[in-house]
């Protein structure tokens, strides 16, 4: 089993620290670059929307990304201690329409085989995807 | 990430290169609005030599496009990277924007 955890602050600057960890496992699951790519913008716009919605805006405060390689499926937990977010606000908009912005939780769900937002009833808000690994990769 | 202007004569070129997220499409747009704002006949972005492009950096060029198109002006897209043009895949919006193989292309009928 492979995994890293790192904690970054809610900076923008410092997204492309998660999406070089977020790549590292990709590769070492085997992934396609084209998955790979795909997982990696997942993964960003998950972490942007925190420090849009959660911490809105605030570029100090901690975001942790933890992610792992396991039976074939590769892990991801991005925990925040912002503002709470309601799971039934956070729904793709329709493409149909064509507008800046709204695209990221699109993204996330398009890419990611599982989306769930775990609520433990402390502050923040607990994020957890899941991509499974197509076959001929290492599990 | 980088950004910079040359004017073409009858076109503004906006080089971008490097990774374009939420630090720093700002900056894009500021470029494209500073323009768009001067209303010139035609934008050509060149995508050519960016490694990552996310939904802000996406959001930005539909800005860029709507403004444009509003006053009858062009705005066109060049030289996407497989690794981009998969985000505008993911996005829908392959069908919405003029996209180039290369600048040289996206120049023309200009």
């Amino acid at each position: 089993m492979s995994r890293f955890q790192i904690e970054i602050p809610s900076d923008p600057a410092c997204l492309r620290i998660i999406r070089s960890s977020v790549e590292s496992i990709c590769s070492m699951a085997g992934m396609d670059e084209n998955d790979s790519c795909k997982v990696v913008l997942a993964v960003d716009e998950a972490c942007s929307n925190i420090i849009r919605h959660s911490y809105e805006g605030a570029t100090d405060k901690p975001i942790i990304c933890e992610g792992r390689l396991e039976s074939g499926t590769l892990f991801f937990t991005l925990r925040d201690f912002g503002k709470k977010v309601d799971p039934s606000e956070i729904q793709p908009r329709e493409l149909s329409e064509v507008r800046p912005g709204g695209l990221g939780v699109h993204f996330i769900r398009e890419v990611m085989d599982s989306v769930v937002f775990e609520d433990h009833g402390e502050e923040g808000t607990c994020l957890l995807l899941e991509k499974r690994i197509s076959s001929g990769a290492q599990a | 990430m980088e950004i910079e202007t040359e004017d073409l004569g009858n076109a503004f070129l906006v080089r971008v290169s490097g990774e374009v997220d939420m630090s720093n499409s700002p900056i894009v747009r500021e470029t494209l609005i500073g323009l768009i704002g001067e209303k010139v006949p035609a934008i050509v972005v060149d995508l050519g030599e960016v490694s990552y492009m996310d939904s802000s950096g996406i959001a930005t060029l539909v800005e860029g496009l709507q403004e444009t198109m509003a006053y009858g002006g062009k705005f066109r897209i060049a030289a996407l990277t497989p690794k981009v043009m998969q985000v505008f895949e993911l996005a829908r919006l392959t069908d919405v924007f003029d996209i180039f193989a290369d600048v040289g292309e996206a120049k023309e009928g200009l």
